[in-house]
């Protein structure tokens, strides 16, 4: 019964010919190291199912951001697991990624023909960082707030177009409801869609190029 | 003794256990962290103390006021009751305690000493004592709250229940 389900579903949707070609296709040699990437879009997953959970109860306007929190926090059932899985999980999605980057350029693998790999990797690494920075103003307690101010001030340090950055960044002179708004959208529209793009492009080439070998003597 | 369990098969019942117990311990939270406003009881009945029974005198209407609370996850919202204690005699079962609520638009009815009538400021409707029509637009007499008791200490508590 299971076996004609899967026979009619697998020769309309290739599931076999996915199978191999995704998940089981030749591995060079490798170790624990070579994991990180597997383990920073387990975490990408992880922060995406969390974040659309805190989204039901969270509020981004000044009036009730902190408020929304504290009840996620203390009010809801598990809610202070789901706040603190995506807490915890961005820091460490960003140590992933980076350590990833660094097996990337010891091992050498970002060399002829993955270059373009390595650059979407660059991509990667900027917008994951992006994330956690707009995703730190979300709370909008003290600390998120001139963890913000002095951000974006630096962003306003850019010679000559430096003001115009600062405004664009904040939506306007100051730190208001439409920085929390904007920085709101980026982390849960924006940034995530450029992220989720350039994974895609970037998982892609790992599976047309295979992985790199280790780089032995003789390389 | 049957056939002993080949390797693939205990990989596979193992892995369908973990997998399970994995689903449950990620699942139950986050169905928990769905549902968990639909599982909250709020408070919609009260007993509410309105004042001591020997401080009111018989005879004459005397106002009352509280507030209530409505709590939705972090959002407070407060609503004003009132309303006034008729004692027909020194017996603390013959009180009459009416809701001050106009039933034409919900204003709040005054005592007016002078008529011996409940009057309605927005559309000059007027009750009576016992809370009956005496002119204007509401369609029913003055609400009444039927439930009452006096406490051990003397006080005339009600019982409220959100409409």
């Amino acid at each position: 019964m299971w076996k004609k389900v899967f026979d009619w579903l697998d020769e309309r949707l290739g599931l076999n010919d996915a199978y191999k070609n995704l998940l089981d296709r030749p591995e060079p040699r490798g170790n624990w190291w070579n994991t990180l990437g597997s383990a920073s879009l387990f975490l990408f997953i992880l922060q995406g199912a969390t974040g659309i959970f805190l989204t039901v109860y969270y509020t981004p306007s000044p009036d009730h951001a902190y408020d929304s929190i504290q009840y996620i926090m203390d009010g809801v059932a598990f809610g202070w697991l789901i706040r603190g899985i995506h807490h915890w999980g961005a820091s460490l999605m960003v140590l992933i990624v980076f350590i990833h980057m660094l097996r990337v350029f010891v091992t050498a693998s970002y060399k002829y023909p993955r270059e373009m790999t390595w650059l979407i990797g660059i991509g990667l690494l900027l917008t994951t960082v992006g994330m956690g920075f707009t995703g730190y103003l979300l709370p909008w307690n003290q600390r998120a707030y001139w963890a913000t101010t002095v951000g974006t001030q630096i962003a306003g340090s850019v010679p000559f177009m430096g003001e115009f950055i600062l405004k664009a960044l904040r939506g306007g002179p100051d730190l208001s409801a439409l920085t929390l708004q904007r920085f709101f959208a980026a982390h849960i529209w924006m940034i995530p869609a450029v992220l989720a793009g350039l994974m895609g492009v970037h998982l892609y080439l790992i599976i047309k190029h295979g992985e790199s070998h280790f780089p032995t003597k003789e390389d | 003794m049957s056939e002993p369990i080949s390797r693939r098969d205990f990989i596979k019942g193992v892995s369908a256990v973990v997998g399970g117990m994995i689903t449950a311990v990620i699942g139950i939270p986050t169905i928990a962290y769905l549902i968990d406003p639909a599982l909250k009881e709020s408070a919609k009945e009260d007993w509410i103390p309105v004042g001591r029974l020997d401080e009111m005198p018989v005879g004459k209407p005397t106002p009352f006021s509280f507030t209530r609370v409505q709590v939705n996850g972090w959002e407070r919202t407060a609503t004003s009751h009132g309303g006034y204690v008729i004692r027909k005699s020194e017996d603390p079962n013959e009180v009459l305690i009416l809701n001050s609520r106009c039933t034409h638009l919900a204003c709040t009815v005054n005592w007016s000493e002078g008529d011996q009538v409940f009057l309605c400021p927005c559309h000059d409707a007027s009750f009576g004592m016992q809370g009956e029509v005496l002119g204007g637009p509401p369609p029913r007499p003055l609400d009444r709250y039927t439930e009452f008791r006096v406490s051990d200490e003397g006080m005339l508590e009600i019982f409220y229940k959100e409409a």
